[in-house]
């Protein structure tokens, strides 16, 4: 056995003892459930294969999926999981990432105290790379949609922000388009004179009624008046909070004045804090940065977190997760479970202790 | 021996031919019409490797052939991080095509990537499914439409007749080559505004990773002389 294995087996029997059951998902996973989840992105980092019975089927890129299906099918209430094993990940552009590695997890199915899960989540990680002089970072998802969810302008426009959250560079696209900093395209005025007609025949699945229903949307947005600059403002301002905690919850607190959609979660984000606090966490240092974990997968919702090696700019985070209830919510088929879970890779932790 | 790799038939094959012989160097194929062997007159050391210009990538990455002619699409396609494994000695001046996004032309609404995007997002929760784009250039047009920000959509596999997807309602959209948009406008489909994915020409290239003798070298450097390239 490799030591990166050993010690994968170590750290979950670790968190076997912490109160977790291991599971074990199978390797290969029904491709057209990771499809709907991630889009077409999955395919430039997950392996598909097939076969004539049950069709595209994917080697399994990360496990959480197919724990919270699996528990959202029969899990007892509140539940604790680990599990140790290969992901595979597909690599275009970059030869010196694995494309297969080990990854051991760690997952918290409980609705009674959401922070003290998210705590003792993150205190778990911490203390099993303790040792490593790990920097963390932090962040909380939930804090931007809360924010996106209080802008004073039309449901439509915040379901659109809220939908590229996770595409920092689309998000601020439509935020200069939604406030008027960028004025409408010419191809938009004219089709809104109704000065664009064509007498083509119309080809294909998406249907008149629905291209009419688009037309009649993009009127009644061209009547909404723009997100006011004073909006605009405080979301960017909100999305610069890069401080300790402290100061960032100090900075979010001012900032919910004018903003006072985000303060239940500002309010989580203190809970947290304390939560933290207690397990032992020196959270006078520990980093938050409002606009972390948006790039990563869209699943996280709450409270993100990584763990990097300082000095090895070059190396994945040894360890992230975060919280993931939205996910329940799809995969529950109408039911819904808080959940927050996170991963380590025992190859870098014997890499870096190698190093040591 | 240096090996030059040209497309084995059709007009990219004469225009090669025609590129190579109007800088003194002669590429014809011997033999019977059927047989893919050739020579090289005009300069020596040089030897002629036929082949469907959608394997060049593919030998020039393996360092089998050491000069290739194929189209900008192709390498970028079939080469991740293309340029530290080939590099363009020339752009050749034809095989102009472009790899463009295409849809219908009655979508009416729908001029710019920010509208496919939006027009996506409707489709997904109106149909129960993702918006679908036909293509063979799955790389290519999966990174364009991340950087241009546009999800839900789905590829579809189309080695060939791509434009008839949408008719066929098998797709929704398409990206596909295309190099005067004829068969587009047949096919009632418009390019999007800012839809040009790539514009690709045949392009002479070295493999960077072939291995060379000094005596290669030699040849190599005498032949890019007389390509002016050197």
């Amino acid at each position: 056995m490799t030591n990166a294995r050993q010690r994968a087996y170590a750290l979950r029997d670790r968190f076997v003892a912490a109160g977790a059951q291991a599971v074990e998902p199978p390797i290969l996973q029904p491709a057209d459930l990771l499809l709907d989840l991630y889009g077409e992105d999955i395919r430039a980092r997950a392996y598909v294969t097939s076969d004539a019975l049950r069709g595209e089927q994917m080697l399994r890129p990360d496990f959480t999926v197919p724990v919270v299906q699996m528990h959202m099918e029969h899990g007892a209430e509140p539940a604790r999981y680990t599990y140790a094993g290969e992901v595979f990940r597909r690599q275009e552009d970059d030869p010196e990432r694995a494309n297969e590695y080990l990854q051991v997890g760690y997952e918290v199915f409980d609705r009674v105290d959401p922070a003290a899960a998210d705590a003792d989540v993150f205190a778990l990680i911490a203390d099993t790379t303790s040792g490593l002089n790990l920097r963390a970072a932090t962040g909380d998802i939930g804090i931007l949609m809360a924010a996106v969810d209080g802008l004073q302008t039309s449901d439509r426009r915040k379901t659109a922000l809220r939908r590229h959250i996770w595409r920092p560079r689309r998000f601020r696209a439509l935020l200069d388009r939604f406030s008027g900093r960028t004025p409408q395209p010419d191809t938009r005025a004219a089709l809104l004179d109704g000065r664009v007609e064509t007498d083509v025949p119309l080809t294909g699945l998406r249907s008149q009624a629905e291209i009419d229903a688009r037309i009649a949307a993009l009127h009644a947005d061209a009547a909404e008046p723009p997100i006011s600059g004073a909006q605009i403002d405080s979301l960017d301002a909100l999305l610069q909070v890069r401080e300790t905690l402290p100061f960032a919850l100090a900075q979010l607190h001012d900032l919910s004045v004018d903003l006072p959609a985000i303060r239940t979660a500002v309010k989580r984000l203190d809970a947290r804090a304390n939560a933290l606090k207690d397990r032992g966490i020196d959270v006078d240092t520990l980093e938050f940065e409002a606009n972390y974990g948006r790039t990563s997968m869209e699943y996280y919702d709450g409270f993100v977190f990584g763990f990097y090696a300082e000095g090895r700019p070059d190396l994945p985070p040894v360890a992230s997760g975060g919280r993931y209830d939205a996910l329940t919510r799809r995969l529950g088929q109408g039911q819904e479970i808080p959940a927050v879970g996170a991963v380590i890779r025992p190859g870098l932790l014997v890499e870096l202790e190698g190093g040591q | 021996m240096i090996k030059l790799g040209v497309p084995s038939k059709g007009r990219l094959m004469e225009k090669t031919f025609q590129w190579f012989e109007k800088r003194g160097v002669m590429l014809m194929r011997t033999g019977s019409d059927r047989e893919y062997a050739g020579a090289v007159d005009g300069i020596d050391g040089v030897a002629l490797v036929l082949l469907s210009a959608g394997e060049v990538p593919r030998e020039l990455a393996a360092g089998r052939i050491h000069l290739g002619v194929t189209g900008t699409d192709l390498i970028h396609e079939k080469l991740p991080l293309w340029e530290q494994q080939v590099e363009p000695m020339a752009e050749m001046g034809f095989g102009h095509a472009d790899l463009v996004l295409a849809v219908p032309q009655g979508w009416v609404d729908v001029d710019l990537t920010d509208d496919l995007d939006a027009v996506a997002a409707a489709f997904r929760a109106t149909h129960g499914f993702r918006l679908r784009i036909a293509t063979k250039y799955h790389r290519l047009v999966r990174d364009f439409l991340r950087d241009a920000g546009v999800a839900d959509y789905a590829i579809v596999d189309s080695q060939g007749a791509t434009e008839g997807t949408v008719a066929n309602e098998t797709a929704e959209a398409i990206a596909d080559i295309t190099s005067s948009g004829e068969t587009l406008r047949a096919n009632h489909l418009k390019i999007l505004e800012d839809g040009l994915i790539l514009a690709s020409q045949a392009t002479l290239w070295r493999a960077r990773g072939a291995d060379l003798t000094d005596t290669d070298r030699a040849v190599l450097s005498a032949l890019m002389a007389k390509l002016s390239l050197s």
